[in-house]
């Protein structure tokens, strides 16, 4: 993990404004807003195009369990913070109690998905129903592969603090890349909260 | 060379010492570093002069290989009524032309030169990220395999020895056959087989390595300039790089989401554009252009880039209208995301939408104009010299001009839907991508390939390579204007004789051999530079910018010791300019030049992506363990980039022997 390209080009380094890996990271956060973007708004336009798709009568969200892995979520990126700012001062057991509880809160969101996920199937809503179906689950389905994927890198990062490679000069930074990744993943949840789940709550 | 080297965990006072000798990873394994195999070396280089030699071979084959199946298009459509080959293969051919010239001969060329150049540019070097460039490399090959794969199932198919089974039984075209954008509802299961499916995951990975590769562009640019390398001293080569690169960044999004949506509806049943179930067709046009039209600016920027650095070099004179040059370049990046409904006006839009984007593509227009008139102000009482570089890039200020003219005819709605799908259209985007784009590559290749190789042309060739390939690029595309006109659609397996159709049709065919002539003229060109040439020297046309400072071809580490760059043309103002401006280098510290170390794992993690898409891809045509081999390129990509990121960056010193 503290392998950067930074230390071969310290020599050549005088325009640096920002570290190179947080760039990197910004840029693929900007592109990952494309991709989000296009699943969202391929969500609303065809539920505005197909309004009558699924049963207005059968309430398939349910709001305390979506608010709750909301809330978690919103915690989790909390801890994450706490993890960053631990590394920054160097405070490696800090630093690794906090990780847990981000991976932690992070597993139980997780959680919270796939259960909703044979509820909602449970009620009839599959891949293949309309296109609620088709958009919902690739949208949630590829935001859920985001959340995994942050869980197995802080994982990563868990143990390799164990390994006594990690300082808070080199290291700090790749924490706080996983950190611009995790808080990222975080609020394109928030998003899909608002305009997938609440908005099918007005007027009810 | 005169290098002498130590090892980074040795002591820098080991300078005498020239042995090379590979360390171990963090991993324990041996570095592919100064090992004696040639292959080797290249198969696992960081270097970006190396990686971008490689993506200018491997795009130039596949630019021979996108103009045979143009000749054969051509061949097939020479006289009305001709069956040299059938429908199905016609389609198919269409199809790989598009997909092979896009994807596999121009990105990738743009991709050479970005690679090879911007960091020398920049007084850098390398890039930001080193393995992840060998890495998008790699992941470029992996998706040119995959996406031709299908011209080896076919074979098998011709021969008797492959049917489709599976999901696609039945219908054996394993080439992609539907149109390089893939229009829905066409690639849907039930109607085209398991070529669409190597399509979809061969440009899935391409993108991938776009992506990777534009992220890397970008934080170079923006991070690793010299001392003094000011944004707006940058040459606008590189500066037309960074806006490509981030129109990669946000475009390729829009068209990676549509396609797995495409794969989700083939694989998985969803109804994303499937209209028995609620989906529509439209809504893939409008996710392909949204990616489509700024990939035309991902296309053309480098080749202006390309022009505006030659056009100053032989004019001796700086770019007129440098800043303005550079914004327009920006403006039409960003113009590039709002116009991407053109190509969709006769799919009624509605009269708002038609008129927003009719008017916002006439705008796209100014600053392309601007910069035509900043080149030609720059050749204003210039001293202009006729070399190589310069005639092709004066052909492509003339010949991109012609290719704009009739773009502006499609601006117009009311024009537009007339011209919609017919020869004009190919003619108007042959002339920007042959015309434009081609020249430029070529003007371009002139230019660098002393630097890259070390050896100068030899002869005029070069003045026939110009001729042949702009006669006959006018005499193929500029008939193809009445074709549409007189209403030849594209696309066109063959067609009746009596439409007045077919005089044309037969000079077109002419001018696709004399264009192809032209360019077997510079296949010979570049081999006689290469095995016959005279040494270059460092500077051999009198170029302005950095990369002219360094030797010819560059050392491994591109400069000795760090510039500092004191105007923009850095190169110009240090060979003719006042005393001030001359180019200064920082002074050796005496730890010598870090350099990256050489890595297998970029190389395997991307190579894992020909396992799934392949697998994914025959499993839609019913062979047998496919699966497996999907889930085994999935570990592979796995594995490599867990090891990549466990062997830890590695590296070593080098200590050029000052020669000043």
């Amino acid at each position: 993990m503290s392998d950067t390209a930074t230390a071969h080009h310290e020599d050549g380094h005088k325009s640096l404004i920002i570290d190179n890996k947080k760039l990197l990271m910004w840029l693929f956060l900007g592109s990952d807003c494309m991709f989000f973007g296009t699943l969202i708004s391929t969500h609303l336009i065809y539920r505005k195009i197909n309004p009558t798709e699924i049963d207005p009568t059968v309430n398939l969200f349910s709001l305390e369990l979506t608010s709750f892995s909301t809330f978690i979520l919103l915690m989790s990126s909390f801890l994450m913070a706490l993890a960053v700012s631990a590394m920054h001062k160097g405070q490696i057991k800090s630093f690794r109690r906090n990780v847990i509880g981000v991976i932690f809160f992070g597993l139980i969101f997780l959680g919270c998905q796939v259960y909703e996920f044979t509820e909602f199937v449970h009620l009839g809503l599959k891949l293949d129903t309309g296109t609620f179906g088709s958009t919902f689950y690739l949208m949630t389905g590829t935001h859920g592969v985001h959340v995994a994927i942050g869980i197995f890198w802080l994982i990563c990062m868990y143990f390799y603090s164990y390994t006594g490679k990690m300082d808070a000069h080199e290291s700090a930074v790749d924490v706080e890349v996983a950190g611009l990744y995790w808080h990222f993943v975080d609020i394109v949840w928030i998003i899909i909260f608002t305009v997938v789940y609440l908005i099918e709550f007005i007027g009810k | 060379m005169s290098t002498t080297v130590t090892e980074t965990h040795e002591t820098s006072t080991h300078y005498g010492s020239h042995v090379l000798k590979p360390e171990r990873s963090n991993l324990g394994l041996m570095r592919p570093d100064h090992g004696k195999s040639v292959l080797i070396d290249w198969l696992t280089t960081v270097d970006h002069k190396k990686i971008g030699i490689m993506y200018g071979v491997i795009a130039l084959f596949f630019l021979l290989v996108g103009g045979v199946e143009a000749l054969v298009i051509r061949t097939q459509l020479a006289f009305p009524e001709n069956d040299l080959i059938s429908a199905q293969r016609y389609n198919q051919l269409f199809t790989m032309h598009g997909t092979t010239m896009i994807f596999l001969a121009i990105m990738p060329l743009n991709a050479a030169f970005f690679n090879f150049l911007v960091p020398l540019q920049i007084g850098a070097r390398d890039v930001a990220f080193p393995r992840i460039n060998s890495f998008s490399l790699w992941a470029f090959v992996a998706g040119a395999l995959v996406i031709n794969f299908g011209w080896f199932l076919q074979l098998l198919e011709v021969m008797g020895l492959f049917t489709a089974s599976g999901p696609t039984a039945g219908m054996n075209d394993l080439v992609p056959s539907m149109g390089w954008f893939g229009y829905a509802p066409i690639t849907g299961i039930e109607f085209t087989g398991a070529g669409t499916d190597f399509w979809i995951m061969g440009l899935q990975i391409l993108g991938i390595a776009s992506l990777s590769a534009a992220m890397n562009f970008v934080v170079t640019i923006i991070n690793m300039r010299a001392v003094g390398m000011k944004m707006m001293r940058l040459p606008v080569f590189t500066w037309m790089t960074l806006i490509v690169s981030l129109l990669i960044v946000f475009a390729f999004p829009a068209i990676t989401i549509a396609l797995a949506e495409l794969m989700f509806d083939r694989v998985f049943g969803t109804n994303f554009f499937v209209t028995a179930g609620g989906g529509q067709p439209i809504l893939w046009q409008h996710l392909f252009w949204i990616f489509g039209h700024p990939e035309v600016y991902i296309l053309v920027l480098p080749a202006m880039g390309i022009v505006s650095e030659v056009l100053p070099a032989f004019s001796k004179k700086p770019l007129f209208g440098y800043a303005i040059v550079v914004f327009s370049g920006a403006v039409i990046g960003f113009l590039g995301f709002a116009v991407w409904s053109h190509h969709m006006f006769t799919t009624g839009l509605g009269k708002v939408a038609t008129a927003a984007f009719s008017l916002l593509t006439m705008a796209i227009a100014v600053p392309t104009g601007v910069k035509i008139f900043n080149w030609v102000g720059t050749l204003w009482g210039g001293r202009v010299r006729f070399s190589a570089p310069m005639i092709f890039a004066l052909g492509f200020v003339w010949m991109f001009m012609m290719g704009g003219f009739s773009g502006i005819m499609h601006s117009s709605a009311p024009a537009d839907a007339q011209q919609q799908d017919s020869y004009f259209v190919i003619a108007h985007f042959h002339y920007v991508a042959i015309g434009g784009i081609f020249l430029a590559v070529v003007s371009g290749i002139y230019f660098w390939l002393p630097k890259i190789c070390g050896k100068m042309w030899k002869g005029n060739l070069s003045l026939w390579v110009a001729i042949f390939s702009t006669v006959g690029l006018n005499v193929t595309f500029f008939p193809m204007h009445f074709l549409g006109l007189l209403g030849m659609p594209r696309r066109t397996h063959t067609y009746l004789e009596g439409f007045g159709w077919e005089t044309y049709n037969l000079v077109c065919t002419i001018g696709a051999y004399i264009l192809a002539f032209g360019i077997f003229l510079l296949v010979v060109d570049i081999i006689r530079c290469l095995r016959s040439g005279e040494p270059a020297g460092d500077d051999p046309w009198d170029a302005r910018t950095l990369e002219w400072t360094t030797t010819s071809p560059p050392q491994v580490y591109n400069f000795a010791r760090n510039p500092i760059i004191p105007a923009r043309d850095a190169l110009w103002e240090h060979k003719h300019g006042p005393e001030n401006r001359k180019i200064t280098y920082e002074p050796d510290d005496g730890h010598g030049i870090h350099m990256p170390s050489q890595s297998w794992m970029p190389m395997i993690a991307s190579l894992g992506f020909v396992p799934l898409g392949l697998g994914l891809s025959m499993m839609q045509a019913g062979v047998a363990y496919m699966g497996y081999v999907a889930i085994f390129g999935l570990l592979m990509i796995s594995l490599g980039v867990a090891l990549w990121a466990l062997e830890g960056p590695g590296g070593y010193h080098l200590h050029p022997e000052e020669e000043n």
